[in-house]
């Protein structure tokens, strides 16, 4: 009887198989997000409408898939088998590329990807120097599938893995396998995923549930979501296994309601996979009975610090609670539970299917396998990236991302969140995995990589992140309620040039209190934002402080726009687009800011032409300077 | 109402989903409805009016008709969001959180919506503005009107 269900799912496989043959040629779309931004869907649909008019449905067919990862360059499509790469695809462009390429077989230059160290133009994908360094395997089959219909993923050997745990093994061989893999938590704090699952296995209860972590909330950390959305059925199939393994009956799966597209095309899979028995009573025939629901958050942050996430999903306030009961032991309505991240729940198929000692070939000595990072900020390629752990910043940054954004200086990477720290440029060789990132201050968390280049203010970056905390605390302990309100004050002031130099200090010593007597893991982690600032660029808080000057040139209140008399052209541009009128001149005549009217937009500085940069930032004494030279003009006139 | 209501069971755990189908339909939580779902959930309304204030998805007060959300996330602020943030809120004469008197707009901030290759981003009305300048804020919010005639 379990080999006929085995055999059936082979044969969905097989007849999927033989049905996507006919096709010889797919051209893939990405339809991620951000994809989305750059419009896509209408890129999709004239693709569609392109292939019907020229007769060629029956050769090519069109796919929307998940994320590719390199939104830098979307709309992105790549035409296989051939695996030919088109970046920043316009609807314009469609019946050139059918015609050109799909029919005639010739590559349009002007689409490819050029590598700009070497300036030679790349034609396939996995020959982009943006993918070249990156290990993808959870985000492998991304840009194959379409997350809208379960039959590509079960085509790439999908619910493989499923069938194996439901009928070969039992629920302590899973556990064995897991642990031996050496896999630990994706969302940040890095518990060994299955020592979890064990705990939660061994906990005596007639009813469990496990959940799925999808509430992503750290700014800049993108990959979860692009999980859900291009490769949703990875996740749900990790999380059966996971059920069969702890002895769970019901899974719960929370999204942030800000990706409404992860929602749609979660719940869809979801649907499909009930109708292929993947999900509910009797799953593939097995005596194994698991149904998995969609929560929709309601944005909190604190939803997903998980005793939070169990609070919310009963329907109440999104309040932390003290552990222990540990969840595993106590969690959703009293329940045993297992919290898992999407990243996390998605790498189990691959072990169930790979082998533990396979993952546990990759990475570091503490920390296994990939991981997704977020490359965001000021840098060349922005995207999702997948690497080995263990990988240096340096060829993050450098290799895949190709460096900072208009040749500027690279001045740190801010990694795990708002509970995370600001790594500086003598820390790009460190090797990243849990325990080094821990070592420096700051923490792997989801995976978010903002990159700061010399223009942005350290200061003005601790400020931002304690704002978000301070505003995102549930307000239940003193600690974080009270202590981040008192950070933000702070910072606030430094920025303002009103430091007092005691702030340090103070900063320091408060952080100190919050991290050791906060209640959660958002207060605990809260200052670190603050203490690796203070730990790498103490140079720029004293700056703000004694000299009351902003080296980056952020901060509002401590800099001056200035049109330097020399370089000005009077070409009228700035005086017409400065909001409040606050510069005055005429045509071939050099302009003026009025430095009381000023509101510091910045719109003159962006629209100066770079030929002119006529426009300048000034601090400090600098600054000083300015003001007093512009009011005597004023007096003057 | 009662339909929404009529669709979810008798327990604490629906509110959230009831909550964000009344915030759909009627763009808002209008007060009136609250003691009608303390009722149907059988918990009080306080519960109800602590959890609707807990959460950013759900608002008391009515959304203009057009929502500007402006993206702080952190690859947007440090690419600039903040001086957009500040020109939305001078053109509109609102700061963010609020509607304009002639209930024409609403803005709002979002910690991230993930397109970070797009910062800074603007979202109007659902459609994604990225790589945002100041002096395009202006001519954005011109567009809208004009489409209202």
């Amino acid at each position: 009887m379990e080999d006929v269900y085995i055999t059936r799912l082979e044969k969905i496989r097989a007849d999927i198989l033989a049905s996507q043959k006919k096709a010889k040629t797919i051209i893939t779309i990405c339809g991620g997000t951000g994809c989305h931004a750059y419009g896509c869907l209408k890129v999709a649909k004239a693709f569609e409408e392109e292939i019907r008019k020229q007769s060629l449905h029956r050769q090519v067919s069109v796919r929307t898939t998940g994320c590719h990862g390199f939104c830098e360059r979307g709309p992105i499509v790549v035409i296989q088998p051939a695996g030919i790469f088109y970046q920043r695809v316009k609807v314009p462009d469609i019946q050139e590329i059918v015609t050109e390429t799909i029919k005639n077989k010739k590559i349009l230059d002007r689409l490819l990807y050029v590598d700009p160290r070497t300036e030679k133009s790349i034609v396939k994908e996995k020959d982009v120097p943006f993918y070249k360094t990156q290990e993808r395997i959870v985000f492998g089959n991304n840009g194959f599938i379409d997350p809208k219909d379960i039959r590509d993923y079960i085509a790439l050997d999908g619910y493989k893995a499923l069938a194996k745990v439901l009928f070969d093994m039992t629920a302590e061989e899973v556990i064995e396998e897991i642990k031996g893999s050496g896999l630990r938590g994706r969302g940040g704090a890095g518990f060994p995923t299955g020592q979890k699952w064990e705990i939660c296995r061994k906990a005596d209860s007639e009813v469990k549930y496990i959940i799925c972590n999808a509430d992503e909330g750290d700014p800049g950390a993108y990959m979860d979501r692009s999980l859900l959305e291009g490769n949703p059925h990875s996740v749900i199939e990790g999380m059966i296994i996971g059920a069969y393994a702890i002895g769970a009956t019901e899974g719960y799966i929370y999204v942030r309601m800000e990706y409404p597209l992860a929602v749609e095309n979660i719940t869809l899979a979801l649907e499909q996979a009930k109708e292929y028995g993947l999900l509910g009573s009797a799953i593939l025939g097995s005596e194994f009975h698991f149904d998995i629901h969609v929560f929709k958050g309601a944005g909190a942050f604190v939803s997903g610090e998980e005793t939070s996430m169990m609070a919310s999903i009963e329907g109440r306030r999104a309040f932390p609670r003290q552990r222990p009961p540990f969840p595993a032991q106590k969690g959703l309505w009293g329940r045993p539970t297992n919290i898992n991240n999407v990243e996390t729940w998605a790498n189990v198929p691959y072990i169930i299917n790979r082998g533990s000692e396979w993952f546990s070939g990759i990475g570091t000595r503490k920390s296994k396998g990939t991981k997704i990072f977020s490359l965001v900020g000021k840098i060349n390629n922005t995207g999702l990236v997948e690497v080995p752990m263990g990988i240096t910043m340096r060829e993050i940054v450098y290799d895949i991302g190709g460096g900072i954004k208009d040749s500027k200086k690279f001045k740190a990477v801010q990694t795990g969140g708002p509970s995370g720290g600001c790594l500086p440029a003598q820390l790009l060789d460190l090797p990243i995995d849990y325990e080094s990132l821990i070592k420096a201050g700051s923490m792997m968390g989801s995976g978010g990589m903002i990159v700061m280049d010399e223009g942005n203010c350290m200061v003005d970056v601790a400020r931002y992140f304690l704002n978000f905390t301070q505003e995102e605390s549930c307000g239940k302990c003193v600690p974080c309620r009270v202590g981040t309100k008192q950070l933000v004050e702070i910072l606030t002031r430094i920025t303002q040039g009103k430091g007092e130099e005691e702030d340090i200090k103070r900063l320091e010593r408060l952080s100190k209190t919050i991290k050791a007597t906060s209640l959660c893991g958002l207060g605990q982690t809260a200052p670190n934002p603050v203490l690796t600032t203070l730990r790498y660029f103490r140079d720029e808080y004293e700056a703000h402080i004694k000299e009351k000057a902003c080296p980056a040139l952020v901060c509002k209140d401590l800099i001056v726009y200035y049109i330097e008399p020399d370089k000005c052209v009077g070409c009228l541009l700035c005086l017409k687009n400065c909001p409040v009128d606050a510069i005055s001149g005429e045509r071939k005549k050099v302009h003026v800011i009025d430095q009381d009217l000023c509101i510091k937009c910045g719109a003159c500085y962006d629209i100066c032409p770079p030929k002119v940069r006529a426009v300048s930032k000034y601090t400090g004494k600098k600054k000083d300077r300015i003001l007093k030279k512009t009011s005597k003009r004023r007096v003057k006139r | 109402m009662k339909k929404i209501l009529s669709e979810f069971d008798q327990s604490q755990k629906e509110l959230i989903h009831i909550l964000h189908e009344i915030q759909k339909v009627y763009n808002y939580i209008p007060y009136e409805v609250i003691p009608e779902v303390a009722k149907k959930l059988k918990i009080s309304e306080s519960e109800i009016y602590g959890v609707l204030t807990f959460y950013n998805a759900f608002t008391l007060e009515p959304r203009g008709e057009h929502l500007v959300t402006i993206c702080m996330g952190t690859a947007c602020h440090v690419r600039g969001a903040p001086m957009i943030l500040d020109e939305f809120q001078r053109r509109l004469g609102i700061d963010a959180g609020q509607t304009s008197e002639d209930k024409q707009f609403t803005l709002e901030t979002v910690n991230c919506v993930g397109a970070c290759a797009l910062g800074p981003i603007a979202i109007i009305d659902g459609e994604y503005h990225g790589q945002m300048k100041t002096q395009e804020v202006q001519k954005l919010l011109k567009g809208i009107d004009g489409k209202d005639g």
